[in-house]
């Protein structure tokens, strides 16, 4: 019934809007990120490693600086050496080389940004940004109906191929064919897991193991104090706190002339 | 012009610059007895006055933070989103300074329901605090519109449809909307001139204009003096001797020293939100917002903040279905009016004439228009207020018991429209944005009748209060 209603309450959000997307559009739920990477350096680190290797080749970073790494526990120097290709400054954004013209034309359309992406595709009823693309960097699958072969179980139609899939190695989706629980008389075709077609480098837990160092790296990117932003926080509500009871008992001597 | 004081031989420095200043700006001094020292307020204020001090230091924190964002910001379509990503992360402190400004905003209209609902409760705009309510109603007024217009800044997804949105409602005033939403936009889409445009109104336009109106509406309140929970005049029983009202106390220190404890604890929910939840679920900061504004990517699903949500949902709720029960409504009013109207002679006939005339034009214009009407008339209904209660007391204190209810319904109602303003449109949602959008305007538009029902408590002649 909760199923219906939502299939329902998403199907009449598009009345009157713009596009032909259904209600599959939305994808699978979401698988949860591990949260505790957040405040781990090494997979941070390694986090940025993957995303200048695999990510800023065709997407842009535009609003975040080499050197910000530094709050992830690196050296301008070893950013230098190790993760700036393009003959970029330090201090520079991270911006892909890629033509926007030239993506335009390989890919039907200019990557998006990554700086928010995390921050961005939160959603209020699926789950955090980062659950979002922890699941969508783990489910690409090979769909020969595709123009790039690729499509992806939590972005259905991706305009992205599968990035990654010399370290996951290749799958294929398993669909079977069900009952419609709300109508027998109808036939749905969900989705039960994956196959593997090749092996790829990576163990299967190796490779989530990456996908949520970056995963991580990205969720940081989105807003780099977010660690330090809570810190913070906690030391305010402790002075706070404080002046609370001394503006209370204050204000009990003034008002205890008042009868 | 008052005399040339000298100060004693000997004074200390302070008394020697007070006189130096009174000498020559006896104002400062007159102001601050008017207004702080000898500024008599009821004694039993409660829980309820802490708001109009908490609007006051919310409006501060927006113009001072305003202040330091205008430094960095750039009103151009093409740098306006990266420049708010660069105060969030090449500017020292700059994200602090801007969550406080988005926070701020969320908590503006948090802190002035609740105003505006103690004023509701406690019969705040009665004779004679007409006029303080007044201007409070176009400060909240003017308030909608700062937020809005401040909205699109960020010039994220949100911002974009958001802005695009609303101001095609305008587009559906017959015979002018066209032209009226093409200069409000200054173009024919939401773009570079509609951002500059709104900037300016943003920081300069609105501000002063709400700041003339927080001006004049303190000034009115301290003409006529605080109501208080029990909606009795404290002015009616004085002191002999001093003339001081005998529930009145300073305001300053009493509430000046009671405010800074307000003051705290709401800083501690608002520094909270701040460092620990800036985007308070996709509420305060929409999800959508972090995505550059893309003119040509419509997002799914549009929905206004949080805080416009009611007002969106009566919006919706005018259907062409709609409008058909408006004009059965007006229908039996124009009918019942006509035989209970008391008026006489040809008199009698302009309740029905009138009825048949709204009711053609409800049919002869779009829904959507009677959409934006609604909305519009769901605050403006606000200002007739003090002339829409007939009760022959101030506060809910001595009203009828069943009035708590009344009043317990129009706030569930209110939360229950914000609710449906934020999901997508559905069958059932819209049928209860209707019901509601009815409740809303019917507990106004028949407050003149149920407001003189029931049995009213005795008012007592002075406050009442429990020393601490």
């Amino acid at each position: 019934m909760k199923k219906l209603f939502l299939t329902l309450m998403a199907a009449l959000s598009l009345l009157g809007s713009v596009g032909s997307a259904n209600a599959a559009a939305d994808g699978i739920a979401w698988d949860k990120f591990p949260t505790q990477r957040m405040t781990d350096m090494a997979s941070l680190q390694n986090g940025a490693k993957l995303f200048v290797n695999y990510c800023l080749n065709c997407h842009n970073a535009a609003f975040m600086r080499f050197n910000r790494l530094r709050d992830i526990g690196l050296t301008e120097q070893q950013i230098k050496d190790n993760l700036v290709f393009t003959g970029a400054k330090v201090g520079d954004l991270m911006k892909t080389s890629m033509d926007p013209k030239d993506a335009k034309e390989w890919f039907g359309g200019v990557p998006p940004d990554l700086t928010l992406i995390a921050r961005s595709r939160s959603s209020i009823s699926k789950g955090t940004g980062a659950d979002y693309v922890y699941t969508y960097l783990r489910s690409y699958y090979r769909d020969e109906t595709k123009a790039t072969g690729w499509n992806n179980a939590a972005f259905p139609g991706v305009g992205m191929p599968h990035v990654l899939w010399e370290l996951q190695g290749q799958q294929r989706a398993v669909f079977v064919d069900e009952k419609d629980p709300h109508d027998a008389k109808k036939v749905v075709t969900v989705m039960k897991g994956y196959e593997p077609i090749t092996v790829g480098t990576m163990t299967a837990r190796e490779y989530d193991d990456s996908v949520a160092d970056l995963v991580a790296f990205l969720q940081w990117m989105g807003e780099p104090n977010q660690n330090s932003r809570v810190r913070l926080g906690v030391w305010v509500l402790i002075f706070l706190g404080v002046f609370t009871v001394i503006a209370w008992r204050l204000n009990a001597a003034f008002w205890k002339d008042i009868k | 012009m008052a005399e040339f004081k000298e100060a004693p031989a000997g004074a200390s420095t302070l008394v020697q610059a007070s006189t130096w200043l009174n000498n020559r700006f006896p104002s400062a001094f007159d102001a601050y007895r008017v207004h702080l020292s000898e500024y008599y307020a009821p004694k039993n204020f409660n829980f309820w006055y802490f708001f109009g001090a908490l609007a006051l230091l919310v409006l501060v924190i927006q113009i001072v933070t305003g202040i330091f964002l205008t430094m960095h910001y750039k009103p151009d379509a093409n740098l306006a989103f990266a420049s708010v990503e660069y105060i969030m992360r090449d500017v020292p402190w700059g994200w602090l300074v801007r969550y406080m400004h988005s926070t701020g905003a969320s908590a503006f209209f948090v802190i002035i329901y609740l105003h505006m609902f103690r004023g509701m409760i406690y019969g705040s705009y009665r004779k004679p605090r007409e006029l303080v309510w007044i201007f409070g109603c176009a400060i909240f007024l003017c308030l909608m519109a700062e937020a809005f217009m401040g909205y699109l800044l960020p010039w994220g997804q949100m911002s974009y449809w958001g802005a695009q949105v609303i101001i095609n409602l305008f587009a559906a005033i017959p015979f002018v909307g066209a032209d009226l939403s093409l200069l409000i936009r200054g173009d024919y889409v939401v773009g570079d001139a509609t951002l500059n445009r709104f900037f300016s109104l943003h920081v300069i336009a609105v501000p002063l204009v709400l700041l003339g109106l927080v001006v004049a509406h303190l000034l009115a309140l301290h003409d006529v003096g605080s109501n208080n929970p029990d909606g009795v005049e404290i002015k009616a029983k004085r002191d002999p001797k001093t003339g001081i009202p005998l529930d009145g106390i300073p305001f300053h220190p009493y509430y000046t020293v009671h405010d800074i404890m307000g003051v705290s604890v709401f800083l501690m929910l608002f520094t909270a939100v701040i460092f620990f939840a800036p985007e308070m679920g996709g509420y305060f900061l929409e999800y959508n917002n972090f995505i550059p504004a893309d003119p040509l990517k419509t997002p799914l699903h549009i929905a206004p903040v949080w805080y416009f949500t009611p007002y969106y949902s009566m919006l919706r709720a005018v259907t062409d279905d709609m409008v058909n029960v408006f004009a059965v409504l007006v229908g039996v009013a124009g009918v019942l009016a006509f035989l209970k109207g008391g008026l006489k002679g040809l008199w009698k006939l302009v309740p029905l004439v009138g009825a048949v005339v709204v009711a053609l034009l409800l049919k002869t214009f779009d829904a959507k228009f009677w959409g934006v009407v609604v909305m519009g008339g769901a605050v403006i209904i606000l200002f007739a207020l003090p002339w829409l209660d007939r009760s022959p007391v101030n506060s809910i204190r001595y009203r009828p018991s069943w009035n708590r209810w009344m009043y317990g319904a129009f706030v569930a109602n209110f939360a229950i429209l914000g609710y449906y303003g934020i999901q997508p449109v559905t069958v059932a949602g819209t049928f209860i944005s209707q019901a509601g959008t009815l409740f809303y305007f019917g507990f106004f538009l028949l407050m003149p009748w149920w407001s003189r029902l029931g049995e009213f408590k005795p008012v007592p002649d002075r406050v009442t209060f429990q020393p601490h």
